[in-house]
């Protein structure tokens, strides 16, 4: 077996130091090391997006990566972007617009979501489906996610209430 | 006076947890002590196994098993059995880990048990298997032909049932004085369902109570219960707790015994540590049930008037390598009784021949049939309206079932119960605009872009459905639902249901109907579902059955709960239980509003029984099973609009309209989302899906790369509206709403796609309409016409 490696990284604001088998992919080092378990595994070949967080503040996908890659970065995953107190306004659109049915990708799909709105703040639909085209989702046929993203986008320019679809 | 919920568009109650990353899912879990599986599986479809060492593997540092088949038949560990049997039908043994022979790729020849994922991983690839590879089969019509490799040695023809339904002689006769039919050759391209939660099973073994429990993805808890206590494994049934705990989605997938269920839990015996085995989406490609794979001659025929006299349907239904849990029924019942549609051909025959071929099972698939169904129903009528010179909207309305022809009695068993097609298809045609549409792709042809517009009217049959019914067609299993409710001391209500959410929100759309039943504040009620050490027996969730049936058995149980609520009030209030009515949340004597128990009340002197009738026990709770006395019917009309571009043989869907009949909506936002993710699996049919097999039974399209899910930018916003009839024959006239999405977008985008292709001549093409076979359709048909 591999010698185990040293990695120091910062997870919701929490600063863990690991000792890592350098084959060890960050998703699993989420979940299974330090039991963050709303970031999923949904393939085995990156397609998926079940498994993104962000790194640094950019969406990654969690399986392409070794946690040892991740040494010395900050981590945020679906746990740490907001809680049932204080959502995010990604997660509050989910919720609104039922973004979500069996739950399994919508950790992914609200990552990739809230990193499209750091990156463009007023989406259009095309963009929306476009920054999402990385994330599968099997349940909603995606029509309710648009709404949820254009909903959120709408919360954050402060613009409360008005329905994602008007 | 509370509001009333039902129908009212609530957010959903699960939705915290998952949006929260909070979930509970199978592979979520880790207990002490807790250790993992690996799977061996046969590289070939189909090879004889010489022999297994397995010494390697086992002396990987961490490993702590290597489990073979003949180990698990010599424990006594027996063969899996299916759920539904013909007259006739072989049903050949299917062990957990094979022994003999390999039958499919993925097949399991040895599990290997390991401290870590990893390890068992690393290990199952020392594990030293030596094959003899035979010669495969994994297309149904090359399994039926003379000297094809038997998948089983005992059935040489490969055979495994076959089934037909309707008048023969009838539809022969009518076909021979048709004024026109038309013939199409059909493939329904086999699916593979991926919910996006691939399938986890975690087992326990508690030894001071030799009682067992397995955590997994299903989407029918007792049925495994009962499987691997009464037939697999001989656990006693009181033994074994099954826990369906949040899954990701199931689509029929997680209907099924699998293997890996039964390896966990003898490893987790014989190992006396918890085992986990959760798949890779490689694994899920070859291993969870497969869907569809019909190859299918279907003949129309009609009148002078234009008038439908007889459908003919001959199929191929591809079963694969074992017959799973459903699998005899989907290709069977699900399909020919459906192929009457809305429609009044008065003859219909449908003959299936199933056989065994070296591939991955086939079982039900969102729709399970019904779509198979609906699709060659579908393309026929299109087809035959163009040979007609008829618009094919026209040609539907005068075929369609009238309103007051129901209850309407099938020539293929089925008695619809209700049904109002025409006015849904009217409000369906007005709200997407059909009249300009057809203008518009007029002026679009001439300009060289070819739009298409599909309309389908579908009906399907869900929620499974009259015990004996079904017993009477070969189904091993009941298909009742059962509910129980309980009342706290506090008043807060538990509910205990046999079916399961994955996904459909029963959570909040149970609970929302409870709380106007019972006239308490939602909040105060709990949906608890998916563990057999909870509930009472139930059968889960599929067919569109958990509101028709399981929600039926709820609101029954409820109203129990309200006419002992109405005796105890009549008690307390020196009233007789007559007098008693239950209105804005209070039990009340008639006309005396101030004389009045609230629920609270009740609940409380229900459990305290200090001033309580004497004839009536104490406690506050109810069970219901509740026996479907019918199937529902619920029906609709959808249409797709797409575009094709003849020079790169793409197709762009353009709009998406549907108007479903599920009866009355309980809520909106969970059935509009149920009806949205069904168009959407639809279309990956149509337009993206198939489980490509080679000659030698390989799969060319095992991941996501090769095999495309529908992504957002597949997509467009959908459409939605809804008709409302309600079933004559449950207590909230509630119909299914989960598959009808499937059932009928894969038909509606298939008539799109060919009606925007014909202007090239081209009658028929199979799914998947993947550019590369259009624009090879074009250039074939019309070559000078595809050029400009
Ligand atoms: S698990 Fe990372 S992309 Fe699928
Ligand atoms: S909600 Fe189930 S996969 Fe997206």
């Amino acid at each position: 077996m591999a010698e185990k490696v040293q990695i120091k990284v910062v997870v919701n604001g929490v600063e863990h130091h690991s000792e890592v088998e350098p084959r060890l992919l960050l998703v699993h080092y989420l979940r299974e090391t330090l039991g963050l378990t709303g970031t999923h595994v949904g393939c085995d070949t990156s397609q998926c997006g079940a498994c993104t967080v962000h790194l640094d503040g950019q969406a990654v996908k969690s399986c392409t990566l070794f946690a040892v890659q991740a040494d010395g970065s900050s981590i945020t995953t679906i746990e740490g972007l907001g809680s049932v107190d204080s959502l995010h306004p990604v997660q509050e659109g989910f919720w609104e617009m039922h973004g979500l049915q069996c739950g399994f990708c919508t950790p992914g799909m609200i990552m990739a979501a809230a990193d499209l709105l750091n990156r463009n703040p007023q989406p259009s639909e095309e963009e929306i489906r476009h920054a999402l085209e990385g994330n599968l989702c099997r349940c909603t046929g995606y029509h309710n996610i648009v709404r949820a993203v254009q909903y959120a986008a709408n919360k954050m320019a402060g613009k409360v209430g008005v329905a994602a679809d008007d | 006076m509370a509001e009333k919920l039902f129908g009212k568009a609530m957010k959903r109650v699960e939705d915290p947890r998952f949006i929260t990353g909070t979930g509970n899912y199978t592979d979520d879990m880790t207990l002490p002590g807790m250790v993992h599986a690996a799977m061996v599986r046969s590289p070939y479809a189909h090879a004889r196994i010489k022999k297994i060492d397995v010494s390697k593997a086992r002396s990987h540092p961490g490993v702590l098993a290597v489990i073979t088949g003949q180990e698990m038949k010599d424990a006594g560990i027996n063969s899996i059995p299916t759920g539904w049997l013909h007259p006739g039908i072989k049903t050949p043994p299917h062990y957990a880990i094979t022994f003999d022979k390999a039958r499919h790729v993925g097949d399991i020849v040895a599990a290997v048990i390991a401290e870590t994922r990893q390890i068992a991983e690393d290990a199952a690839q020392l594990v030293e298997v030596d094959y003899e590879p035979l010669p495969a089969v994994s297309l149904g019509s090359d399994a039926l032909k003379p000297g094809a490799p038997a998948v089983h040695d005992d059935i040489p023809d490969n055979i495994c049932f076959t089934w037909s339904i309707g008048d023969k002689e009838a539809v022969d006769k009518a076909f021979a004085s048709a004024y026109k039919t038309v013939k199409l050759n059909l493939r329904n391209n086999r699916l593979v369902p991926n919910a996006m939660e691939p399938r986890a099973s975690l087992a326990q073994y508690h030894k001071a109570s030799d009682e067992y429990t397995l955590w997994t993805t299903s989407q029918n808890p007792h049925i495994h219960r009962l499987l691997i206590a009464a037939f697999i494994m001989g656990i006693p049934e009181h033994k074994l707790r099954v826990i369906a705990p949040d899954v990701g989605g199931g689509f029929g997938s997680k209907i099924y015994q699998y293997p890996e269920e039964i390896i966990v839990l003898y490893a987790a015996k014989k190992l006396g540590r918890p085992v986990k085995w959760t798949a890779r989406r490689s694994e899920s490609f070859v291993t969870d049930s497969h869907g569809r794979d019909h190859e299918t001659v279907a003949e129309m025929a009609v009148d002078q008037n234009g008038k439908i006299t007889a459908v003919r349907v001959n199929t191929i239904a591809n079963l694969g390598a074992y017959l799973t849990t459903f699998a005899p029924a989907v290709p069977t019942y699900l399909y020919g009784c459906l192929l009457a549609g809305t429609y009044t051909t008065p003859h219909i025959y449908c003959h299936v021949t199933a056989p065994f071929t070296h591939t991955t099972p086939v079982d039900a698939y969102r729709g399970a049939g019904r779509p198979e169904a609906t699709y060659l129903l579908e393309r026929l009528v299109d087809v035959m309206a163009h040979e007609l010179g008829m618009d094919p909207v026209e040609f539907r309305r005068k075929n369609l079932i009238p309103p007051d022809a129901f209850p309407y009695q099938t020539p293929v068993a089925l008695q619809y119960d209700s049904g109002n097609y025409e006015a849904n298809l009217d409000k369906a045609l007005e709200l997407v605009g059909y009249k300009q549409l057809r203008q518009q792709q007029e002026e679009w042809r001439k300009q060289g872009r070819y739009m298409g517009i599909g309309v389908v009217t579908y009906i399907e049959a869900c929620g499974l459905a009259p015990s004996a019914l079904v017993g009477s067609l070969g189904a091993q299993a009941g298909q009742w639902e059962s509910a129980l409710v309980r009342v706290m001391p506090t008043g807060k209500v538990e509910v205990f249901t046999g079916t399961h959410s994955h996904g459909q929100g029963h959570e909040t759309a149970f609970a929302q109907v409870v709380a106007d039943e019972l006239q308490i504040p939602v909040e105060d009620v709990v949906l608890v579902h998916g563990d057999t050490g909870r509930m009472p027996y139930g059968w889960g969730s599929y067919g569109s059955r958990s509101a028709p049936t399981g929600l039926s058995a709820i609101v029954l149980a409820t109203r129990k709960i309200i006419d002992k609520s109405k005796k105890i009030a009549a008690h307390l209030l020196e009233a007789a239980p007559e007098d008693i009515v239950h209105e804005d949340g209070k039990f009340m004597v008639k006309g005396v509003p101030d004389k009045a128990k609230t629920f609270f009340e009740i609940a409380l002197q229900a459990h305290l029984a200090h001033n309580y009738p004497a004839d009536l026990e104490p406690g506050l709770e109810a069970t219901h099973f509740y026996d479907p006395k019918n199937f529902v019917y619920p029906f609709g009309t959808h249409i797709a609009v797409v575009e094709v571009d003849p020079e790169t043989g793409k197709v762009r869907l353009l709009r998406y309209l549907s108007v479903d009949d599920c009866g009355p909506v309980i809520n909106p936002l969970i059935a509009e989302g149920q009806v949205h993710g069904g168009i959407a699996q639809g279309l990956g049919q149509a337009l993206l899906e198939e489980a490509v097999y080679d000659k030698e039974g390989q799969i060319l399209s095992g991941n996501f790369l090769e095999y495309t899910l529908p992504r957002a930018d597949d997509m467009v916003q959908i459409e939605h509206d809804h008709t409302v009839t309600p079933c004559p024959h449950n207590p909230l006239g509630v119909k299914g709403i989960g598959e009808a999405g499937t059932i009928a977008s894969t038909a509606a985008i298939a008539n799109a796609v060919m009606d925007a292709l014909r202007p090239f001549g081209i009658v028929h093409l199979d799914m998947p309409y993947t550019p590369e076979k259009i624009w090879r359709a074009i250039q074939h048909s019309r070559p000078a016409q595809a050029a400009d």
